[in-house]
């Protein structure tokens, strides 16, 4: 990687992505391969806002490459209910630790970050922008299932606010994909995401409806749509049954359609999709662990001992 | 423009900046810019759809007692290209600021995105890129067209 830090995936050529996806799959055909690589490394775990399955994939990840990790705990119990910026806390922690992951709901958060620090930082997930880790593993999967060339596409939900589409879509402009993106009028890309995609010459296009354009989808990626984005109730009740799929929407699919989702899922899918082929979102979970080894692996690579 | 031209608009100030070769209709967006609306107390002269050898038409903004900064001649530059910018102290024109279109804005504009990280209390300044028509927020991507510029003055 050319960068010390990871704060979005705009940044990510085909080349940096595929190069930790290789190393991921190294990790995962031979899971005690990089075993104490990093002993005595650590790695400061700061999450402004909930999220335990990000922090214990990346707590798992450093402490299977044989690091540590400290952990600043709840934001309630921390300085900066306090009133502290996150610009002092983050220098305050960078003096701790050999690399930080930063969650906080404020978009350009960790990109602030990095004008503070000088370990390498990765952005875990800063507000409504970008969540670049989680697209790693969701290519990691993409490309287990049906590879990362020639194919469909479709990203469903909350097109709007979800930083997991938004980092996935700009990652998919580097490889010869087609996207369709499935949402509310309301929950539509915003303006700054439409905009790479333009500039990157992607093959985009827009729909409301899935049955649209479910037979042609490869891979199909849900989000939740969130009920309290909505002013209005009755609003959210109109378009939520249009976004939620089961296993007799999916007769329509191929049969090799891939069905992803971040997690947590609410009702987007229902359990019966569980049994069924398409469903991959538990595998694509468990892909964050040595997708995070991998690319913690590099970041701390570059700090001198070069592999 | 003659040079009998430039004396006799430029004369009428005494101290402070004259915008000329504004696009016909910019001046009073500039005004917005500068956050110059009158309540102020400043001395502004305005002409609007002015003939012009450069411009078919053009528009001039004279703002007595105020010599603009490089930061304000930046956002200038992204609405208004064209336009030239001389300071003015006793009549005589000290400094022509060259306007060019710069590569970003530091800490003029505010982000229209209420959840950036430069609308929270950090020690931060915003910056924009400037990209063709539009501008972008360096820290959370959003982007403001240059429209919207004027409205996004965070001028105090
Ligand atoms: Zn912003």
């Amino acid at each position: 990687m050319r960068q010390d830090h990871l704060i979005s995936a705009t940044q990510l050529s085909r080349a940096d992505i595929e190069a930790v996806l290789d190393r991921a799959a190294e990790i995962d055909a031979d899971p005690s391969a990089l075993n104490g690589r990093h002993e005595g490394a650590i790695l400061g775990l700061c999450f402004f806002e909930p999220s335990t399955r990000t922090r214990m994939s990346f707590d798992t990840a450093m402490k299977r490459l044989g690091g540590r990790t400290i952990d600043m705990g709840s934001v309630e119990s921390s300085s900066v209910k306090k009133g502290e910026t996150l610009a002092d806390t983050m220098r305050v922690l960078e003096g701790y630790a050999d690399a930080l992951v930063l969650r906080h709901p404020s978009e350009g958060s960790a990109k602030m970050a990095t004008e503070f620090v000088d370990v390498p930082l990765v952005n875990a997930g800063d507000g409504a922008g970008q969540h670049p880790t989680q697209t790693l593993l969701d290519l990691y999967t993409m490309r287990q299932n049906v590879g990362l060339d020639d194919v469909t596409v479709g990203i469903m939900g909350d097109l709007k606010y979800g930083r997991t589409v938004h980092s996935l879509a700009a990652a998919l402009t580097n490889f010869d994909t087609r996207q369709h993106f499935i949402s509310p009028e309301s929950l539509r890309l915003p303006r700054s995401v439409r905009y790479d995609l333009h500039e990157s010459g992607a093959q985009v296009r827009e729909h409301t409806a899935l049955e649209e354009v479910l037979s042609e989808l490869d891979i199909l990626y849900v989000t939740r749509i969130q009920r309290e984005r909505f002013p209005d109730e009755n609003e959210y009740l109109k378009v939520a049954g249009e976004y939620q799929i089961d296993a007799e929407d999916l007769e329509a699919a191929k049969d090799s359609l891939t069905v992803m989702h971040p997690l947590p899922r609410v009702d987007e899918i229902a359990p019966d999709v569980d049994q069924t082929e398409h469903a991959t979102y538990f595998e694509q979970a468990h892909n964050g662990v040595p997708v995070r080894m991998a690319l913690l692996d590099m970041l701390l690579s570059e700090e001198g001992d070069d592999r | 423009m003659s040079d009998t031209d430039r004396e006799l608009r430029v004369s009428k100030i005494r101290n402070g900046t004259v915008i000329d070769h504004l696009a016909a209709g910019q001046a009073l967006n500039v005004l917005a810019l500068l956050g110059i609306d009158g309540s102020g107390g400043e001395s502004v002269s305005i002409g609007m759809n002015v003939p012009s050898d450069k411009l078919a038409k053009k528009d001039i903004v004279k703002v007595e007692d105020r010599e603009l900064s490089q930061s304000e001649v930046d956002v200038l530059a992204v609405i208004a290209p064209e336009a030239t910018i001389n300071i003015v102290r006793e009549y005589e024109v000290v400094e022509k600021k060259r306007i060019d279109r710069p590569e970003s804005v530091d800490g003029v504009l505010s982000c229209p995105n209420r959840n950036c990280i430069t609308n929270a209390d950090e020690p931060i300044h915003t910056r924009f890129s400037v990209l063709e028509d539009a501008l972008r927020c360096d820290y959370c991507g959003e982007i403001v067209r240059e429209e919207e510029v004027p409205t996004r003055l965070d001028v105090a």
